[in-house]
């Protein structure tokens, strides 16, 4: 059968990893390199290595330091942030990522991601997705927003459920769903949005923003329907191990690797 | 030498890597006499089936690399690079292979998530020494949209559950092919690789180039 996943995520920025609570006041977490050997030492089923520097002349570190992460990691490696063209997916995948996570760049360019799965396979394109609860709506709705580094983000004036079908059907192969509503508050997955896109799409989605307790994990696998939980502080800050994580969702019934 | 198939697709880089961590230098090349000339050679593949016989085709690499295997030499395929060894493929219509293993590649069949993506149990179908010290269903990392059916069962080494249960490792005298990604997948992975390099360069000592660390 196969097993649900726990992936670490190394927000990094000034090539060191970073951790604010919706995308603000951001603290250091350690260093990406030395962070994900010992992720991948402690059983985690992948690493999200995501860049969220602003600015391009910075690339090029973040490319070296993504070749050092990837040369310790063997495990699944996903890089994500600031990619707008095949050519930028393309650089990252020969310095040793697994898959690319595009988002921003999706929404102002589709045909983005079609490009993408056609020159390098459905695999290996991840569509993020940054979704806020939409308020005072009956049935819930969520919108998608994007640049959400910068004073909360710009409403993208796409429904987040639509969007996640629309890119299934361009080529996305796995969606990372992130609540802005939730992203490091520790208080939970928004379980409902991610039940809405689970239930909505074919391809594997990934649950991001919120994870504050174990249980968070586990409601977002088994009410919310994800294929796999992208938690950082929680693991970060030594909250809880991978492995622990991993025994209580066993322990819950839920199929994991241990 | 252990030679990986550089064909301008495929990631290179984390084979390369994991076969550097168990201690050989391999060479990562898209020279037919090279291929032909290997002690061990690795196959690497992501994306599209049809799209790695193009490449493969521009590069004049489709025969060295067919008679490398058939001259009974040790090769190791891994993901794509075990569907392409088949007839053929139903992958964006019906591509033709290299049919060294009489068979079909075919999509996963509709009702579970698309592509099969993350950690998945082999279970073991035969005793083999690539399997030596990996227990039976060992979590491997899978990821991809087709899978293989070989007309002869014999060869199917290994097996996984995902909607149906798909030959996961094809196993032929020399010739070992995973389904999963050995380089992703952890301990495990390596093991699997560093059985099938002792096996395949056996008799060559000077092979590791350097102390595992």
């Amino acid at each position: 059968m196969l097993t649900k996943r726990i992936i670490p995520c190394l927000d990094v920025k000034g090539g060191r990893v970073v951790k604010g609570i919706k995308y603000r006041n951001l603290q250091d977490a350690g260093d990406p390199v030395e962070l994900a050997a010992f992720y991948n030492e402690q059983g985690a089923d992948e690493i999200v290595f995501y860049d969220i520097t602003a600015s391009s002349d910075e690339r090029e570190t973040v490319r070296d330091l993504l070749e050092r992460t990837a040369d310790q990691v063997f495990i699944p490696l996903t890089v994500g942030g600031g990619l707008r063209t095949v050519e930028d997916m393309r650089r990252m995948l020969e310095s040793g990522a697994d898959k690319v996570s595009i988002n921003t760049a999706a929404v102002q360019n589709p045909h983005l991601i079609t490009e993408g799965a056609e020159r390098f396979g459905s695999q290996c394109i991840i569509l993020g997705m940054d979704a806020k609860r939409v308020p005072g709506v009956s049935p819930r709705r969520w919108g998608v927003f994007t640049h959400t580094g910068v004073d909360g983000g710009r409403a993208a004036g796409r429904d987040a459920v639509e969007w996640a079908i629309q890119v299934v059907e361009l080529g996305a192969g796995e969606i990372v769903v992130n609540s802005i509503d939730a992203d490091g508050t520790q208080a939970g997955y928004d379980v409902e949005l991610l039940r809405a896109i689970s239930t909505a799409v074919t391809v594997p989605v990934v649950a991001s923003g919120g994870a504050g307790t174990m249980e968070d994990l586990y409601q977002a696998l088994a009410q919310g329907k994800a294929d796999a939980v992208l938690a950082a502080s929680i693991f970060h800050y030594r909250t809880y191990s991978i492995r622990e994580a991993k025994e209580y969702l066993t322990g819950k019934g839920i199929p994991i690797r241990l | 030498m252990v030679t990986i198939i550089d064909y301008g697709a495929g990631n290179l880089r984390s084979v390369t890597n994991a076969i550097g961590k168990l201690g050989y230098e391999p060479k990562v090349t898209s020279n037919p006499d090279e291929v032909l000339a290997a002690k061990a050679l690795i196959l690497p593949g992501v994306g599209a089936a049809g799209d790695t016989m193009a490449n493969l085709n521009r590069l004049q690499l489709t025969d060295p690399t067919k008679q490398y295997i058939s001259d009974g030499k040790p090769f190791f395929g891994i993901c794509v690079g075990l569907q392409v060894l088949f007839t053929g493929t139903e992958e964006g219509g019906w591509h033709t292979c290299l049919n060294i293993i009489p068979g079909q590649v075919r999509r996963l069949p509709e009702g579970q998530k698309i592509p099969h993506m993350g950690w998945n149990q082999v279970k073991q179908m035969i005793p083999h020494p690539v399997f030596e010290g990996i227990p039976d269903e060992t979590n491997f990392y899978f990821v991809h949209s087709y899978y293989v059916a070989p007309d002869d069962q014999a060869l199917v080494a290994g097996k996984t559950e995902y909607g149906i249960n798909f030959c996961s490792v094809i196993a032929r005298g020399n010739l070992v092919a995973t389904q999963f990604h050995p380089e992703r997948s952890g301990e495990a992975g390596l093991r699997i690789y560093d059985n099938f390099l002792k096996l395949a360069l056996a008799g060559e000592p000077s092979s590791k180039t350097k102390e595992v660390t």
